[in-house]
């Protein structure tokens, strides 16, 4: 049990993660195609969005939460690094979360200001994330090296996003708005495509222990498959947006799903680089785990709660499936 | 300036607490009332109580946004300010804080997706069950954090090794000797914040002649759940108050200002407690009172701050916020029974009534606020009463980092209270049926609502 509980609770906390930017991936990169959008089209991109942003949200407070109940002894030391960071995030994801009610509730005078305070949270909540997530990878360092790494992933993070918001405006849009969506698709798909390169090339070079994990022999054998089907994922999103027509019979979804696929990817090969540290260099989960009696305690709440939360949101997003043409914030 | 960080890290984690705090006072009681007008009207079918629903449910969201992204500050910032907290208490605060994340906040999350825009989309039943299950939700969320708060004022249920809390049972852990008075009496403050709000709007929305009979309808509500709650309100605080006497003499010495321990200790009405003589200046008292009101007898003993020195809460903040706190409930009970008296079998009130309800429609913030300030300003010296000290477990950021970030907060809520006020007054200036949409989704009367795209929230 002392060896296995930190190992369930890390990939309980690695999939929450990986859900979180799945989810609020989508309704963020929506927030920051608003700009792109007239009024109208404003408003049911947010009504897309309406019922599921919250829900979504909590993940990261799910992600954190874990953080906090399985490695106590980490919590702390990774919160108090990115204090800046996180506080940057929670002041744009504070301004975005307002922001759907009140650019509606506020009076008509101020809504142009609560749309533009939607895009500024959602896009400085989004890079605070990649900020934080760099940091974290290069083990909470702060020489120029992963500093310009933070940097890299505090842009590439933002692209992701966007292109996971313009599969969601894929599959919940239809008509002028959709085919914008295309074109907003066409044009974060690549800053996305490049971002990602350069973050696989980058990691191995900032840290030695990631690099010595990856490039030793069988390991890189056994792990070509996810450079391979990351690739793989890419080419298809490239090879859907080059066809028009099949977006419009209804096949948006793939842009989804292959980006999603891209960050299922990524998060295994980010855990499997970081494993079994919770701090890279510093600390690995054994170290870092609290008492065995509270893990335990929580595992019974995970284990009734997850199934439940799980069937629950699926059953949220089969009631709002389809067109978001009919829903709104007012 | 040479400001201690820790004092810094204090301020800085009491305003995000204190702006938190307002929106889930208003949340968790404000969506039993939402479920209450949602059944009368599915009982009912009277439109007024539809109103009262589509009305108030929009108020429900923004303010349950507000709390959501407010408390989303509150999980990181346990670690950003504390993180000494989560070293030596994680053991408890991890998994409360967490069953409070499966249990609570997806389920709350998640239905009310349903709740707001789910009408033309699920059953009516399906649609009553989300709307009970939010506010179930609110409520089960306030259970884990209340519970936790007041194990970190009442310990009981762990041990330590080499300085961390272990958990012996987690019954008495969650159970803890302060926990079911502190629960109802959060509950229902936060009931009788809603119950003002909704009063104080409707009152407002009276005598400005917004809206019709629907006004009068929803407003009897709130102002009858109100003359109830507020006198069981006093008795509950009375019951917590003898609770903290058992457990946390120093804060309830520091409630009522008494310096030396007594027998027929006097009630202080108002004072200048002073620290620097460790005494009162300028005392109005009651004799032998203290001693009546906490332990229930003329010559009870009261322990005074001087067998705690060192280590009891600053005085004056605690003592004032207690007053602030009676006093207010005390309005409250006034207030209401008054503005009961005047709504009694369908009458409609005064001006003067209806301008004394609107004059509270924020009352419940000001008295929840001063109370939590007794509660863990009490508390100080400790995090955790007799175990952890706050000193031991702060973060070392600079002065300047946590003063630039508090400064960047401070302007954010401030300009966040303003936009929510300015919201609820600009909903409240429109009636209610332009605020109701039919399900082809246009406002379905003339209002000039931007409503474009209609559906519902």
């Amino acid at each position: 049990m002392e060896y296995w509980l930190p190992i369930i609770y890390m990939a309980a906390m690695g999939l929450s993660l990986l859900i979180y930017v799945i989810l609020d991936g989508y309704d963020l990169g929506v927030g920051m195609l608003m700009p792109l959008a007239n009024d109208a089209e404003k408003d049911i991109m947010v009504a897309s969005i309406g019922p599921f942003w919250d829900a979504n949200e909590t993940w990261i407070v799910l992600g954190v939460g874990i953080l906090l109940i399985a490695f106590p002894m980490a919590h702390g030391i990774v919160l108090t690094e990115l204090y800046l960071p996180v506080t940057i995030m929670l002041m744009g994801l504070i301004l975005r979360g307002v922001a759907f009610d009140l650019r509606v509730k506020a009076g008509d005078h101020r809504k142009a200001l609560w749309n533009r305070a939607f895009f500024l949270g959602s896009l400085v909540a989004s890079m605070a994330q990649g900020w934080m997530l760099g940091a974290y990878v290069t083990g909470l360092q702060s020489n120029t090296t992963s500093l310009l790494f933070s940097a890299l992933i505090a842009l590439t993070l933002p692209a992701l996003y966007l292109t996971l918001g313009c599969g969601w405006l894929l599959m919940k849009t239809e008509g002028e708005l959709l085919t914008k969506a295309i074109g907003w698709a066409r044009k974060s798909v690549w800053p996305m495509g490049l971002g990602l390169l350069l973050v696989s090339i980058a990691t191995p070079l900032v840290s030695d222990a990631i690099a010595e994990k990856w490039f030793s022999w069988p390991n890189f054998l056994i792990l070509a498959p996810i450079p391979v089907l990351s690739l793989a994922a890419f080419a298809a999103i490239v090879a859907l947006l080059n066809s028009d027509n099949s977006i419009y019979r209804g096949h948006g979804w793939k842009l989804y799903a292959s980006t999603v696929a891209i960050c299922v990817f990524a998060s295994l090969g980010l855990g499997y680089s970081l494993f079994p540290n919770i701090i890279i260099g510093q600390m690995t989960i054994w170290d870092a785990a609290a008492s065995l009696s509270s893990l335990k305690f929580t595992l019974v709440g995970v284990a009734i709660t997850l199934p439940i939360i799980i069937g629950y949101t699926i059953f949220v997003y089969r009631i709002f499936h389809g067109k978001a043409t009919h829903l709104s914030y007012d | 300036m040479d400001i201690d960080p820790l004092v810094l890290a204090r301020i800085q984690f009491a305003t995000n607490i204190s702006f938190h705090i307002l929106f889930p006072a208003i949340s968790i009681g404000l969506g039993w009332l939402l479920l209450f007008f949602r059944v009368r009207y599915t009982q009912t079918g009277d439109k007024a109580w539809e109103y009262a629903y589509y009305f108030w449910v929009k108020i429900f969201a923004l303010t349950f946004a507000m709390g959501v992204v407010s408390g989303i500050t509150m999980s990181f910032q346990f670690g950003t300010n504390w993180p000494g907290f989560m070293e030596k208490a994680g053991n408890v605060a991890g998994p409360l804080l967490g069953y409070e994340v499966l249990s609570a906040f997806f389920l709350e999350a998640s239905f009310l997706g349903i709740m707001l825009f789910g009408k033309d989309r699920v059953s009516n039943r399906m649609h009553l069950i989300s709307t009970f299950l939010v506010a179930f939700g609110t409520t089960l969320s306030a259970f884990w954090i209340l519970s936790l708060n007041s194990w970190m004022q009442t310990p009981t249920g762990y041990y330590l090794e080499d300085g961390v809390v272990m958990v012996e049972s987690w019954w008495e852990v969650i159970f803890n000797p302060s926990f079911p008075y502190r629960f109802f009496h959060m509950v229902i403050a936060s009931v009788l914040t809603s119950a003002f709000l909704v009063a104080g709007v409707s009152a407002w929305r009276a005598l400005k002649n917004v809206d019709g009979p629907a006004t009068w309808k929803i407003m009897r509500t709130g102002v009858m759940v109100a003359a109830v709650l507020a006198p069981l309100q006093i008795f509950i605080g009375d019951l917590h108050g003898l609770n903290t006497l058992e457990h946390q003499p120093a804060k309830v010495a520091a409630m009522e200002a008494i310096w030396e321990t007594e027998e027929g200790a006097p009630f202080t009405v108002v004072a200048l407690p002073d620290e620097e003589s460790r005494s009162n200046k300028f005392a109005l008292e009651i004799p032998y009172a203290a001693s009546l009101v906490l332990t229930h007898e003329l010559k009870g003993e009261v322990k005074g701050l001087n067998e705690f020195v060192g280590e009891h809460p600053p005085v004056a903040i605690v003592f004032w916020s207690f007053r602030v706190m009676l006093a207010i409930g005390g309005l409250m009970v006034l207030v209401a029974w008054w503005a009961a008296w005047a709504l009694r079998s369908g009458r409609q009130a005064s001006k003067p009534v209806l301008a004394a309800l609107s004059a509270m429609t924020f009352s419940g913030w000001v008295a929840v606020l001063a109370g939590w300030y007794v509660t863990e300003i009490g508390r100080q010296p400790w995090i955790v009463d007799g175990v952890l000290k706050v000193q031991d477990v702060v973060a070392d950021h600079s002065a300047a980092t946590v003063s630039g970030t508090l400064f960047g907060y401070i302007l954010l809520y401030l300009f966040l209270l303003a936009s929510y006020i300015g919201a609820l007054r600009n909903l409240s200036a429109k009636p209610a049926a332009s605020l109701i949409l039919n399900p082809a989704g246009t406002a379905s009367a003339n209002t000039g609502d931007n409503t474009a795209k209609g559906g519902e929230s």
